[in-house]
């Protein structure tokens, strides 16, 4: 299956190489270098590219570009998806998922795409069981390692990797039992130019992360489970007892995981919790223009909208602009024409607004669409939804561990076209 | 190897963040010589740093540097500093060089000439060294084939250690090694391997399959061997890799498959991802071999309900034709249950988090589900739409290629495709594309509503798309084609160029669906040619106004002066269209046009491509009469202004789904290598009894993985308080026969209507069997003579005869080789023996001669191998006729643990035991000949069994219930002992006797 890895920094050098068949050159890559070329940006980049002898399929990630060579038929999205665990471990493993951290821990990451594939087919990818076999590295570990001389290779071989509940390692013992549970939603929305809603669903997450002993077997409830239209599930629940009872019971992974994501069904109607009145219009002849924004909370059930942002990507023509913002601050880069506005939170007493002149390119035709706007937002201690967490239960386990449930409502691709 | 020495040094030189600087000694070289284990092979690796050491002086010395090149020293430093750390006694020494060696590895530099130093390593006790050591070896082994011998033994010592890790880490470095010369070893460590007792290291030894298979193929028959066995194997751990093994290696043998196919069903939700998706592929492709479409007569099913809605005008006309089909044949499309088994255990996967997964089981339904049922997917698809770039880009190709075929499936969740101006732009261009893939009469105008939102995009490439789409909407739904014309023609005052350009082709397409009304469009057009420069658009101008010159008199023979002015500056393509234009003209307009079309053609006679020179000259003959001109000329205005059929704007995902979807190959849409094709669904059934299992009942597992099922319960399978009929594998019992369908659609009594008619479907004749299932023996019942030209032929199912669990369902074969119709065929005055009773099958009313029906009566043999005596009448004579039952046929397999098994065998010793030597014959040396005629011999369940030499089978008798143990124990040689145990002494006799003879045979 996957033949060959090969991560790419964006100036095009190739840092890490990994074989698990024969070696294939380096000068594979030339290939996708040719189609980064042709593609300019980096996000139309074609994931899969035929050569000649292999077929090159890749992912973006942080800066990086993981590029893998298969040889042989294999279902794309395989591959795509093993690649984006491998980068998901990599973020596990060292906090984040760049060039840095992969080669100052370059030892680590080829141990760990040893234990992940065996012969381009994945083995294991549970971080619980990775983390039995190849221990994350800290600090404190390091400096004991040099000391002492022991590895960050466990030498007790992960049972989890036998049973048949694979992603929860086995002696898990805590102090402190503890089960927290985000639930996270994210409106995805266009606004069209007189603002009304042409599209708008909530897609939800389930972050857990769970510190609790020994095996236990979580079951939790809702309030209102019917709101959940499409779920996919982590492995570990069992989708029977959700099928018939709508309660998610599962024996958790231990550490964070995504329990669940679901969608909102789209029949429901989304309370969009921001407004944005705009005026923005460019004229020829003066090569400026206007530009004035202002952003209102709507039907926010009482909760303050925080954390505003709005990006927008300026036409090329625009050479500058010259805003003044009566809160936040906001910065305009002239080589990549974005606009962002950092605004805060925002009080119904003094709406935010953007207002100013922007200067065009002199001679240049003015731009035909005025650029659409990006916000994002965050409502702390609400789920837009409406999705109630009723009560989590725990059995197997003797103990009484402390739970806690979040709530955050955020804007996902929420954008106002103008 | 091939870059220069110097090069080669200097490419090795960043090798750790510290040097170890160390005053140069020549103690590299004698190091290695001293080293205990390579003492006999360190000839050549010290022949080769010398080497290197030498070659080093000479260049050296061209260099303007000093000889003593820091640069250069310090790489030769590097390495002996290297070996030296690898040959200390401190394994964080050792550890401290591997992790610079993997490094260097890592960053694409060469360290094969640490092999020896590395490779003395392989049985150090650290755990981080051995595992950097192994690191090193599978990457370098190929090119060190001598050196990596040398490893082997350490490996081979490790298959016999008792830690089950350590036996399964042993096997993929041994297997990973590319040494053609350990094949052999290989493919012996894989053997025992495939039956260790602990099913990881099965599992180790499934993936070393493809690994060994691809270093030498003649090992392949082998290899098949450990397949079948490993697909046997009933743990989900197993089951992904070998299914992966089974892919790469024999991908055609999917005979192999039925005996499995069941339990992959069952197992499927259990075992992990990755494994998902490789057999759910496996078995779509098994399916569409096995089953009938389930779309061939679904009218019958879904009483049309389904079909105006989801069907497109395409599959309405096959649905016709199928329907025309099945009512010639009277035959129902009823879903073998092993069909409906698969689509309703891959049903929870859509729920996976898994891309790929979902991708997979997405893929199962659009190929493998009745049309109604399709619909399932769309939800999961479109959640995927929120993933990752690179996911939304396959999940949209895909969606791409189902919308065309499976509109309405998609239909609710069209504003998930709209687009934002922040998608990249491949991915905008694919939910474009689903978009118009989606535009009906109802939901065009918010479409195009949409469309006129892009259309201001400041991505141009964008743009040119959502014209295309334009167009396509308008070729497709008649309604708006005004509406995208007049759009479209608002366009060609845009300011860029592109998109003039691009709706100028459009324009083109549409305008040839109906040209007369439109010749304002055209004059529109013509002015464009002054100022687009867009040679497709100018060539598109061209061509519209030569075709259409009649429209525009006046206009176009303006437009060829100003083109003959310009034509030396031209692209080709609109040369071309010049030429074309002016010999239109000339043919309908000469008096105006005769010495431009001169003009033009005698520069084209010079032109640099022979394309136009070509093109000029045949026109010039054509169209230019001459007294040598031939017939040709007369007809040259009809050549020329002849009806051009309008052009039909299509997807180019249409067809696409000939190839499975979610491959590679769909994705390029060509084939990759070993991809594999998709077959088509045959015409007849093939025998669904191939599938029914001699295996026990996967959930009991032998003990020791029984108990550990209890510690930890299987998920998603999960069976606890729950019951009826559902997904869960644990509480779906596989009998070894084919459940009734409990499909929801039919009610149950129509089942049992249905049933003799499921069975003509899969026509058992003798012909068809598949050899793979050699149980089915067929006796005949009336020979050919004797019947006056009715023959009948009986065979024993093996499946369990509906209404009455103590009855042998014997399957009757009645063909009439008269030349007049068999009337009232029946079973008369049935005389049974004492006890026996006998079910008659339903009266055939009359059997066309050259027919053949096939019927099922179910006879109570009372456990003895006496004959059941009965008449068969047809309206004009009666015979008597008798059914003997083999022995082996009077009992139904049932499944037990090992543990169960050994329990009740200790309940059945001393006359209950039989026990008999026999010799096996020649061909049943392998396991699976043996099993194959112990079960065709008698109607037995395989039972698990520790010991490889030894095989269990257990069954019950079906009119009293009484167990039947089988124990068979190979010797050396191709002796074996047979042990039966069962109450009945009879059964137990005479089933010895058959079974001896089935194996010795």
């Amino acid at each position: 299956m996957i033949h060959s890895l090969f991560l790419i920094n964006c100036s095009g050098d190739i840092f890490l190489e990994k074989h698990w068949k024969s070696v294939v050159s380096q000068s594979v890559c030339d290939y996708f270098f040719e189609a980064q070329e042709k593609a300019i940006d980096v996000e139309n980049v074609p994931p899969v590219i035929s050569t000649p002898h292999h077929y090159l399929i890749s992912i973006y990630r942080d800066k990086i570009f993981f590029v893998s060579v298969i040889q042989t038929e294999v279902p794309p999205l395989f591959v795509i998806e093993f690649l984006h665990r491998v980068a998901d471990t990599f973020q596990d493993y060292f906090g984040e998922c760049s060039e840095t951290a992969i080669k100052d821990n370059v030892v680590i990451v080829y141990e760990l795409l040893e234990e992940m594939l065996d012969n381009g087919f994945p083995l294991a990818t549970e971080s619980n069981i990775l983390k039995e076999l190849i221990k994350p590295p800290t600090i404190l570990r390091s400096v004991v390692n040099s000391i002492t001389g022991s590895s960050n290779v466990g030498d007790t071989l992960p049972t989890g990797q036998l049973s048949n509940i694979p992603w929860r390692r086995a002696g898990v013992k805590y102090t402190n039992n503890e089960a927290y549970f985000d639930v996270i939603e994210e409106i995805d929305a266009i606004i069209d130019k007189s603002g009304s809603t042409v599209f708008a669903e909530i897609q939800g997450v389930i972050d857990s992360c769970i510190k609790l002993s020994g095996m236990p077997d979580l079951s939790l409830s809702f309030m209102n489970p019917r709101l959940l239209d499409d779920v996919s599930f982590h492995p570990c629940i069992r989708f029977k007892r959700w099928e018939s009872e709508r309660v998610l019971s599962f024996i958790p992974p231990d550490g964070n995981f995504r329990l669940i994501s679901y969608r909102v069904s789209s029949q429901n109607l989304v309370a969009i919790p921001v407004y944005v009145k705009h005026m923005i219009s460019f004229k020829e002849n003066t090569s400026s223009g206007r530009f004035d924004v202002t952003i209102g909370p709507k039907q926010n059930m009482g909760k303050t909208v925080e954390g505003v942002v709005m990006t927008v990507h300026m036409p090329k023509a625009v050479l500058n602009m010259n805003l003044t913002a009566t809160q936040g601050s906001y910065t305009f880069d002239p080589v990549t024409k974005v606009l962002t506005w950092d605004v805060g939170k925002i009080t119904p007493q003094k709406l935010p607004n953007l207002k100013g002149m922007v200067n065009l390119q002199s001679g240049a035709p003015k731009p035909e669409e005025n650029p659409s706007l990006n916000i994002q937002f965050k409502i702390q201690q609400l789920a837009i939804s409406g999705l109630k967490v009723n009560r989590l239960d725990m059995y197997g386990e003797k103990y009484k561990p402390f739970k806690g449930v979040k709530y955050i409502t955020k804007a996902g691709k929420f954008q106002v076209r103008t | 190897m091939s870059l220069p020495p110097v090069q080669k040094l200097l490419r090795q030189l960043p090798v750790g963040p510290t040097g170890w600087p160390k005053p140069p000694e020549d103690g590299g070289v004698a190091e290695e010589v001293t080293s205990p284990v390579l003492a006999t092979e360190a000839g050549q690796p010290t022949c080769y740093s010398a080497l290197r050491a030498d070659e080093l002086r000479p260049l050296a010395g061209t260099k303007p540097a000093c000889p003593q090149d820091p640069l250069v020293m310090v790489a030769l430093e590097e390495h002996d500093d290297l070996k030296e750390m690898l040959d200390s006694n401190k394994d964080s020494l050792k550890l401290e060089a591997m992790k610079r060696i993997v490094a260097m590895i890592a960053r694409g530099k060469n360290a094969s000439d640490l092999f020896p130093a590395v490779v003395k390593n392989v049985a150090c006790k650290n755990i981080e060294v051995k595992k950097l050591v192994y690191v090193y070896l599978v990457r370098y082994a190929e090119e060190q084939q001598d050196l990596a011998l040398l490893s082997i033994s350490t490996f081979q010592r490790g298959l016999k250690d008792p830690n089950q890790l350590i036996r399964a880490s042993a096997l993929r470095v041994l297997s990973s090694i590319r040494v053609p010369i350990i094949v052999p070893i290989m493919m012996l460590a894989i053997k025992e391997a495939a039956s260790d007792m602990s099913p990881y290291v099965r599992k180790t030894a499934a993936h070393a399959i493809p690994k060994l298979y691809s270093l030498d193929s003649d090992q392949k028959d082998q290899l098949i061997e450990v397949i079948e066995k490993l697909l046997a194997d009933k743990t989900t751990l197993v089951a992904g890799s070998v299914v992966m093994a089974f892919e790469e290696v024999c991908p055609e043998r999917i005979d192999l498959i039925h005996k499995n196919y069941r339990k992959l069903c069952n197992l499927l939700i259990d075992v992990e991802e990755w494994g998902q998706v490789v057999i759910i592929n496996m078995l779509t492709r098994y399916a569409r071999t096995q089953f009938l479409s389930p779309n061939q007569n679904e009218s019958l099913l879904e009483e049309n309900t389904e079909k105006a809605f989801y069907g497109s005008e395409e599959e309405d006309g096959k649905d016709a034709k199928a329907e025309a089909a099945m009512l010639a044949k009277c035959k129902p499309y009823v879903m073998d249950p092993d069909h409906r088994l698969l689509l309703r255990n891959t049903k929870p996967l859509l729920q996976s988090r898994n891309a790929a997964v979902v991708m997979a089981v997405a893929q199962l339904y659009f190929h493998l589900a009745p049309k109604a049922e399709v619909g399932v997917i769309a939800k999961a698809l479109v959640r995927l739409l929120r993933s990752h770039s690179e996911v939304q880009y396959v999940v949209l190709q895909n969606v791409a290629t189902m919308s065309i075929k499976r509109r309405g499936m998609f239909e609710p969740y069209l504003k998930s495709f709209y687009i934002r101006s922040t998608d990249p732009t491949q991915i905008k261009i694919l939910k474009l594309e689903v978009l118009t893939n989606l535009a009906n009469e109802t939901n065009i105008s918010t479409i195009l509503r949409e469309f006129q939102t892009y259309i201001r995009s400041m991505d141009k490439d964008f743009v040119a798309a959502t014209i295309q789409a334009i167009g396509r909407c308008a070729t497709n739904i008649g309604k708006v084609r005004d509406t995208c014309l007049n759009g479209l023609v608002q366009l060609l005052s845009n300011r860029d160029e592109l998109v003039v350009a691009e709706s100028v082709v459009v324009i083109k397409k549409l305008l040839q669906m109906q040209p007369a009304q439109h010749s304002e469009i055209i004059k529109h057009m013509a002015k464009l040619t002054d100022n687009i420069q867009v040679p497709m658009a100018r060539a598109s101008i061209l061509w519209l106004i030569g075709e259409y010159c009649e429209h525009v008199p006046k206009i176009a023979p303006d437009v060829l002066r100003k083109m003959a002015k310009s034509f030396t500056n031209e692209e080709d393509i609109v040369k071309l269209q010049v030429i074309n234009l002016a010999a239109k003209l000339y043919l309908t307009n000469s008096k105006q046009s005769k010495l431009l079309t001169q003009y033009v053609l005698n520069l084209a006679k010079y032109d640099q491509n022979y394309d136009i020179r070509d093109r000029a000259r045949f026109i010039r003959q054509l169209i230019v009469p001459t007294e040598k001109s031939g017939a040709l000329n007369k007809y040259a205005k009809k050549l020329f202004l002849a009806q051009k059929p309008a052009p039909i704007l299509e997807s180019s995902f249409k067809d696409r789904d000939h190839f499975q979807l979610g491959s590679l190959s769909h994705l390029l849409n060509a084939k990759a290598v070993g991809y594999q094709e998709l077959p088509d669904w045959p015409d007849e059934a093939p025998d669904p009894s191939v599938r029914n299992v001699e295996v026990p009942e996967w959930t009991k597992c032998t003990s020791r993985e029984k108990r550990k099922e209890k510690v930890e319960k299987p998920f998603y399978s999960d069976s606890e308080g729950e019951s009826g009929p559902t997904e869960s594998a644990d509480s779906v019992t596989p009998p070894p026969v084919q459940p009734i369908p409990s499909s929801s659609i039919i009610s149950t009594s129509l089942v049992t209507d249905l049933e003799g008619l499921t069975l003509t479907d899969s026509s058992l004749t003798p012909t068809l069997l598949s050899p793979a299932f050699s149980a089915v023996k067929t006796y005949e019942l009336l020979h050919r003579m004797a019947g006056e030209g009715l023959a009948v032929e009986y065979c024993f199912s093996r499946r369990p005869f509906p209404g009455d669990p103590h009855m042998v369902a014997v399957q009757i074969q009645i063909s009439n080789n008269t030349d007049t119709e068999v009337k009232n065929l029946r079973v008369n005055e049935p005389k049974p023996l004492s006890g026996m009773r006998i079910q008659e099958f339903p009266e055939i009313e009359h059997l066309a001669p050259g027919d053949t029906a096939s019927v099922v009566m179910g006879i109570d043999f009372c456990d003895s191998t006496q004959a059941a005596n009965f008449q068969l009448c047809t309206h004009t004579r009666q015979f008597y006729v008798s059914i003997q039952p083999p022995v082996g046929e009077l009992m139904a397999p049932v499944f037990m643990s090992e543990n169960e098994f050994k329990k009740e065998q200790g309940k059945l010793m001393g006359m209950s035991e039989i026990t008999e030597k026999l010799m096996l014959s020649e061909k049943c040396q392998s396991d699976h000949t043996i099993v194959q005629q112990l079960t065709s011999a008698a109607n037995v369940g395989r039972v698990p069994c520790g010991a490889s030499n030894e095989y269990r089978f257990a069954a019950k008798t079906v009119t009293s219930g009484s167990l039947v143990l089988i124990t068979l124990e190979r010797r050396e040689g191709s002796t074996a002992q047979l042990t039966i145990n069962s109450e009945k002494m009879v059964i137990g006799t005479m089933l010895v006797k058959d079974i001896i003879q089935a194996l010795a045979q």
